[in-house]
């Protein structure tokens, strides 16, 4: 137990220097932006199906879920102000980020893990490249930004399934639902939520960079790298979840 | 407190020549109890090629390592061009070890990128000022010197591991190291590509007059390249001489290796 306790401690006091060496890698030049903008493309781009599939399932069957316990109260009408509200705040942020975790966290886990082990990140260090502002600086910049961009696109994705959902029952047309959705929404639901995804999106970079830079030698630590970011990314985001949470209830 | 190598044979460094590398009493633990180097000196001179030798685990890799600044030692002094490197801020040593090459023992290419690549990534990074066409030029003329030209826009993952080591050394080379540190240049090669890629090494030592550390397991490729041979034993320089002198050593130990 005090060996647990103390590689936990151990665990969060190496993530905070490593968070510490980027804050102070990421304002001093060279800027990489070539590479910023290539990770851009692929955490962004290329996760818009995955987080579009996911993001029209969630509001299609949180409508059709909702829809028996709102008829009973006869309080159908408030469906789509309610899917866009639970959508908004919660369930889209959260859910995109843990698919985020799962792709993107893993993927460079493994990808700067399996570069640690073949000594690429070395090779790089020997022609005076400096690999942490190469590798780790652009990959947690491309989250910190892609996150949420990406939950934004789902939060619209979602609207439309829950559009999709309710008009299986019912007849609504998309202005009255769009209008409908719009009624029920105020900046106070978008902007926190906005603000958590930033941090989502910091935590999984900085996780998946951290497990892969810090993998030790060895094939199966590539696998290990990948496995412990996903579920280090996974419960971070429950935790900045729930310290969002509280900490918007207090302000707003 | 380890103590330092007194095993040394007779000194057959090249008299007169300038030390480029020199390094005094290294040591370095991992962990608690891994003592892998127990007090380590030894001189690199200009134009020389050095081959260390020695049992795997007996620290030649970490004792490069060192050189570049890639292991910090937990205690000695290492030289570079008369500047100890374990003294220098990080934009320093940088300075130092672009004028250093190092050929890792797996190659360690850039699998995400082609040849061009690999080999453009590190030019552009330290000449910034060449123009699209130079660069270009460049990869060209180095990747012609491994004998490579053809490979230009290959995947390293579509290269053979001679080809593979061949790339390596080209990206090396990019830079004009004037020193070349090669983590077992040979391993995992057959006979015949050993031998052409330690040909290699002798033909850049004579194009650009560089000097270098070989680490090697390759006899053949140690008769070859070694102007002076270094024999690491637990983690301290045990014998030191030239192929013939160490080839004709009364110590079963180090004749072992030549057999």
């Amino acid at each position: 137990m005090t060996v647990y306790l103390k590689n936990i401690f151990n665990d969060v006091g190496n993530v905070t220097l490593f968070a510490t060496k980027f804050f102070k890698e990421v304002f001093s030049p060279p800027y990489e932006f070539k590479e910023f903008m290539k990770q851009c493309y692929i955490i962004g781009y290329k996760s818009i199906p995955l987080v579009a599939i996911t993001g029209f399932i969630m509001g299609l069957v949180l409508t059709l879920q909702s829809r028996p316990t709102l008829a009973k109260f006869g309080a159908e009408s408030w469906l789509p102000g309610m899917v866009a509200l639970s959508l908004i705040r919660e369930i889209a942020p959260v859910i995109t980020a843990l698919i985020c975790a799962g792709k993107i966290s893993s993927g460079i886990g493994a990808e700067l893990g399996s570069m640690k082990v073949t000594e690429q990140i070395d090779a790089m260090e020997v022609a005076a490249i400096n690999p942490f502002k190469y590798l780790v600086v652009t990959r947690i910049l491309a989250t910190t930004l892609m996150v949420p961009i990406l939950v934004i696109f789902a939060d619209g994705i979602g609207m439309f399934g829950g559009y999709i959902g309710i008009n299986m029952h019912g007849d609504v047309s998309f202005f009255r639902y769009i209008s409908k959705v719009f009624d029920s929404l105020a900046f106070v639901d978008i902007i926190p939520a906005t603000i958590k995804t930033f941090f989502f999106g910091f935590f999984i970079g900085m996780i998946g960079c951290y497990k892969g830079f810090n993998a030790e030698n060895g094939t199966a630590s590539v696998g290990q790298a990948a496995n412990s970011a996903v579920v280090t990314a996974s419960l971070t985001i429950f935790i900045i979840d729930m310290l969002a949470v509280q900490l918007t209830d207090l302000l707003f | 407190m380890e103590k330092e190598s007194t095993t040394i044979l007779p000194q057959a460094s090249i008299e007169g020549k300038v030390p480029v590398i020199e390094i005094k009493g290294l040591f370095k633990t991992f962990g608690e109890n891994n003592h892998v180097l127990k007090g380590v000196s030894l001189s690199l001179n200009k134009g020389e090629d050095l081959v260390i030798l020695g049992r795997s685990g007996s620290g030649k890799s970490i004792t490069i390592k060192c050189i570049v600044g890639l292991v910090l030692p937990d205690k000695g002094e290492i030289k570079v061009f008369s500047q100890n490197v374990l003294d220098l801020a990080t934009h320093q040593l940088n300075e130092v070890r672009i004028r250093i090459g190092f050929l890792f023992q797996n190659s360690a290419l850039y699998d995400s990128m082609t040849v061009k690549q690999n080999l453009a990534f590190t030019l552009k990074r330290h000449a910034s000022n060449l123009t699209y066409q130079e660069v270009e030029k460049q990869i060209e003329e180095v990747l012609a010197s491994v004998g490579l030209a053809e490979a230009i826009n290959k995947m390293p993952s579509e290269l053979s591991g001679g080809m593979r080591k061949r790339i390596a050394l080209a990206r090396t080379l990019i830079l004009k190291p004037e020193i070349i540190l090669y983590d077992e240049p040979t391993t995992g090669l057959d006979t015949i590509t050993s031998r052409e890629i330690s040909e290699l090494i002798l033909e850049i030592k004579k194009k650009n007059k560089t000097s270098s550390i070989i680490i090697t397991h390759d006899m053949a490729c140690a008769k070859l390249t070694a102007d002076r041979i270094m024999i690491l034993k637990d983690g301290v320089i045990h014998a030191e001489g030239s192929y013939q002198e160490l080839e004709a050593s009364e110590d079963q130990w180090v004749r072992s290796f030549f057999l």
